[in-house]
């Protein structure tokens, strides 16, 4: 059974709103942490991880005196910052509101709990304490969903659009906050002897501590860290790993050349050596360069797939050549295999 | 502490349960030794783990007004409604009847017309309905049947009958949420089911799976069925999307649809255009095609008609079919089955006076509060009076409507809403209700064991649509051991 266009949409996106609740909750927790640790007189603030998230003009229009309180709730709770994990989760429901029939209903039950349990706690005034637990959960149960739909989804071209949303998105988030990092440390000297809890913090925000601590051996270092969250291969939220995901997401896909095409320039861009020891501005403009080639992948896909195609005339595709020919009993029979290898996999499903 | 069920007051009306304070009727005595014991408590207990079941579910329906938030969760109460498997059958057979007649009359309208030339229904009837598409004339659908699916409306009066309150023919809906009822039925008093004999209903997606591939114009093993639906916005989105996952077939919208040059329809895909057989619309007639009913319905897919009538994709309910289910056709059906199948109809119709009758018009007309007046064509409950709950504004104005134009409306008694006993805040107390089996026709016909119980929730009401207060419960039909 081929997948709609409509729907390969809706399931990408969904991926996407998913993963991107679940990083920006980690980065609200693990930045929360931080911030408790560094003094007063470091200047950090909410207000940079907004700015650098990309979403500095609506955060300035939503709240034209800022302050941390609204810092934090415009990351966390704001409706009207499209990118808040409130956004993320409501968006992500409502995609997958209008695929139930394809994403496994248990699936779309964790997704419509979460969300509206999110919405509650929300709504309600919470505690610093208090939020460290909704983050939590958030990135506990984005995990979970993701794990079941592995589990009970069959690997079709449904969720391959699944794996690219995701994989796209993660990488995009982990460029995002490699870039908080670096931008934090620019020219900033007096903060040097807070690097080492800087990037052990943007560690843990990717779940990547204990894995980067059994794979590099020695203290932690700027441009070590940076090189093993961008190439490594083995570590899921490195940006080479997510690119492999990505790539084997397509492989798996029909008329796939264009974006895999694509794809190979950002691994010809993380195949640089010394990514790691880049200098600030440099990473920084590399960051912006990758971020650039995630976006035309993005639309290479919306392109390919999900834009509905004008063209109606059948003879184009095989089915409809098919049926022209209404002549021998042989054209039946080939269009009876068909169906019925299509049919097979849509029982089993 | 035990539900004494002596306290129990249907006050007049009859109880779906019990036949007198404290004496359940056979298909419900089990369920009313089940329930005392519970206790009151438990039992309020059991109503808060279903309604949390059904918001984490997430069966909803939707309302139009509600802005931004356009999900409601699904009103549902949490004592069932039994019947006795042996007046089932009768019903059963009643039901199945009705709408074979009712299918031959759709296919003798769109082709010879002999049931007017017989003098059985008149012309002008027909002439002046507006779901008589001549678009339809001379549509062949498979196996001569219009009406695929349909969602009869059952009352019981005061004196025990069961009465065809309205056949809905045209995109009936509701049967999602008797399934996922029975669902939650099942969660909260699993220990019912373990001793109790109760159909089950959850075989209908199968059944609605195959009478559907029993009408593809191409005859392959497993042609490909789609569910279209107007989208995210319906008040019905929720059993769209159900249904689709459950039969395992897309759930498509208008924009993923277009019919090519060859006058197939084809569904647009990762890999391209595919070729679509069957298509169960939820898309009422008029929106379906653009080009063919001259809207700018964005919902529909252009040449979809073209298509049809060149006997290529199949469409259920077949466009049209909404001729037979027009309250004033209503008031034929017991002719229309004499007339087709020669036989007395099982289930009676309620009395219904055509208003297009002057006679009938003045003696309505002239005590309004005596009578429900409907319209002929609405459905869900809206524009409809019931007489004696009406203020006199309201009556002024359907009367003025009527005499606007009389062929748009019938009158009928008011009926005697049967009751069962329904938890309302906490107090267990008689809630009017009624009854929509749904039934399915192919090359056979098939109708759901029991079906949607819709209850009103208001002390009184006799509206039992979700949209204006209604709720529902699980319906079961019990076989009772002599």
């Amino acid at each position: 059974m081929s997948l709609l266009s409509r729907v390969a949409e809706r399931i990408y996106w969904t991926a996407r709103y998913l993963e991107r609740a679940e990083t920006t909750s980690r980065l609200a927790r693990v930045y929360g942490n931080l911030l408790l640790d560094l003094p007063r007189e470091a200047g950090l603030s909410w207000g940079v991880l907004v700015q650098i998230t990309g979403g500095g003009d609506v955060y300035r229009a939503l709240h034209p005196s800022p302050s941390v309180d609204t810092a934090e709730r415009f990351f966390v709770a704001d409706r009207d910052n499209p990118s808040s994990v409130r956004s993320s989760l409501a968006f992500a429901r409502e995609s997958v509101r209008t695929t139930r029939d394809i994403v496994p209903s248990e699936a779309f039950r964790s997704i419509n709990e979460l969300c509206l349990w999110v919405t509650q706690e929300l709504d309600a005034e919470t505690s610093h304490r208090r939020r460290y637990g909704i983050h939590s959960r958030v990135v506990e149960r984005c995990q979970q969903i993701s794990g079941m739909l592995a589990d009970t989804m069959s690997h079709d071209a449904a969720y391959q659009f699944f794996r690219l949303g995701r994989g796209i998105e993660r990488a995009d988030m982990t460029t995002r906050i490699i870039d908080v990092a670096a931008t934090m440390l620019v020219g900033r000297e007096d903060l040097a002897r807070f690097d080492n809890s800087l990037w052990m913090a943007v560690l843990q925000s990717l779940s990547a501590y204990q894995m980067y601590r059994q794979k590099v051996r020695r203290r932690i270092w700027g441009p070590d860290v940076i090189a093993y969250l961008l190439k490594d291969t083995q570590f899921p939220r490195a940006i080479a790993f997510s690119s492999r995901e990505i790539g084997a997401a397509l492989a798996m896909l029909p008329r796939s050349g264009d974006p895999i095409k694509k794809l190979g320039d950002l691994r010809r861009m993380l195949a640089l050596r010394n990514l790691g020891e880049l200098s600030i501005a440099d990473l920084h403009a590399w960051i912006d360069d990758a971020q650039l080639k995630l976006n035309e992948l993005h639309a290479l896909v919306a392109a390919t797939w999900f834009r509905p195609s004008t063209t109606t005339a059948p003879a184009q595709t095989p089915v409809a050549a098919q049926s022209q020919e209404q002549t021998p009993s042989q054209s039946q029979s080939q269009s009876v295999t068909a169906d019925v290898g299509d049919k097979v996999l849509t029982v089993s499903s | 502490m035990r539900i004494d069920w002596n306290q129990y007051q249907p006050s007049g009306f009859y109880d779906e349960l019990f036949a007198a304070p404290g004496k359940a009727r056979p298909s419900a005595a089990q369920l009313a030794d089940y329930l005392a014991s519970l206790g009151a408590r438990e039992l309020a207990d059991r109503q808060a783990d279903a309604e949390r079941a059904i918001v984490e579910m997430g069966i909803t329906f939707t309302v139009y007004t509600e802005g931004q938030n356009i999900d409601r969760a699904w009103p549902f109460d949490v004592i069932p409604r039994t019947i006795e498997a042996a007046e089932w059958a009768r019903i059963e057979s009643g039901l199945i009847q009705r709408l074979k007649a009712l299918n031959c009359f759709i296919d003798d309208l769109y082709h010879d017309r002999r049931v007017i030339k017989d003098g059985v229904v008149p012309d002008d009837i027909i002439a002046t309905s507006v779901n008589f598409l001549e678009a339809c004339v001379g549509g062949r659908p498979p196996y001569g049947v219009w009406a695929n699916i349909c969602g009869t409306d059952l009352v019981r009066d005061r004196d025990g009958t069961v009465y065809v309150l309205e056949d809905n023919l045209r995109v009936p809906s509701g049967v999602s949420y008797m399934l996922e009822n029975r669902m939650v039925t099942k969660q909260v008093f699993p220990e019912m089911f373990e001793h109790a004999s109760i159909l089950p209903v959850d075989d209908y997606a199968s059944q609605l799976l195959d009478m559907l591939s029993s009408l593809s114009p191409r005859k392959v093993d497993f042609p490909r069925v789609v569910v279209l639906t107007p989208g995210i916005y319906n008040s019905a989105y929720f059993e769209h999307s159900y249904l689709a996952q459950r039969m395992g077939v897309d759930l498509v919208e208008g924009q993923d649809l277009c019919v090519a040059d060859d006058e197939c329809v084809y569904m647009r895909t990762i890999r391209g255009l595919e070729r679509v057989d069957v298509i169960y619309r939820r898309v009422n007639d008029t929106f379906m095609d653009p080009e063919a009913f001259d809207t700018s319905s964005v919902l529909g897919v252009p040449g979809l008609m073209r298509a049809w009538r060149a006997g290529n994709v199949a469409l259920a309910n077949a466009p049209g079919s909404g001729v037979a289910d027009d309250k004033v056709v209503y008031a034929y059906v017991p002719k229309i089955i004499e007339y087709y199948l020669g036989e007395k109809a099982i289930l009676p119709n309620v009395p219904t006076l055509l208003l297009r009758d002057d006679d009938d018009r003045k003696r309505v007309l002239s005590d309004l509060s005596q009578w429900v007046v409907k319209p002929a064509n609405e459905s869900g409950g809206y524009g409809m009076l019931i007489g004696p709950r009406a203020t006199a504004e309201e009556k002024a104005a359907m009367a003025a409507a009527v005499e606007a134009n009389p062929r748009n409306y019938i009158a009928q008694p008011v009926l005697a809403l049967s009751t069962a006993p329904t938890l309302v805040q906490g107090e267990i107390e008689p809630r009017h209700l009624d009854l929509r089996p749904f039934i399915l026709q192919g090359r056979g016909v098939w109708v759901t064991p029991g079906g949607l119980t819709r209850v009103a929730l208001r002390r009184g009401s006799l509206v039992v649509n979700s949209s204006q207060g209604g709720g529902s419960k699980d319906t079961w039909i019990v076989a009772v051991k002599p």
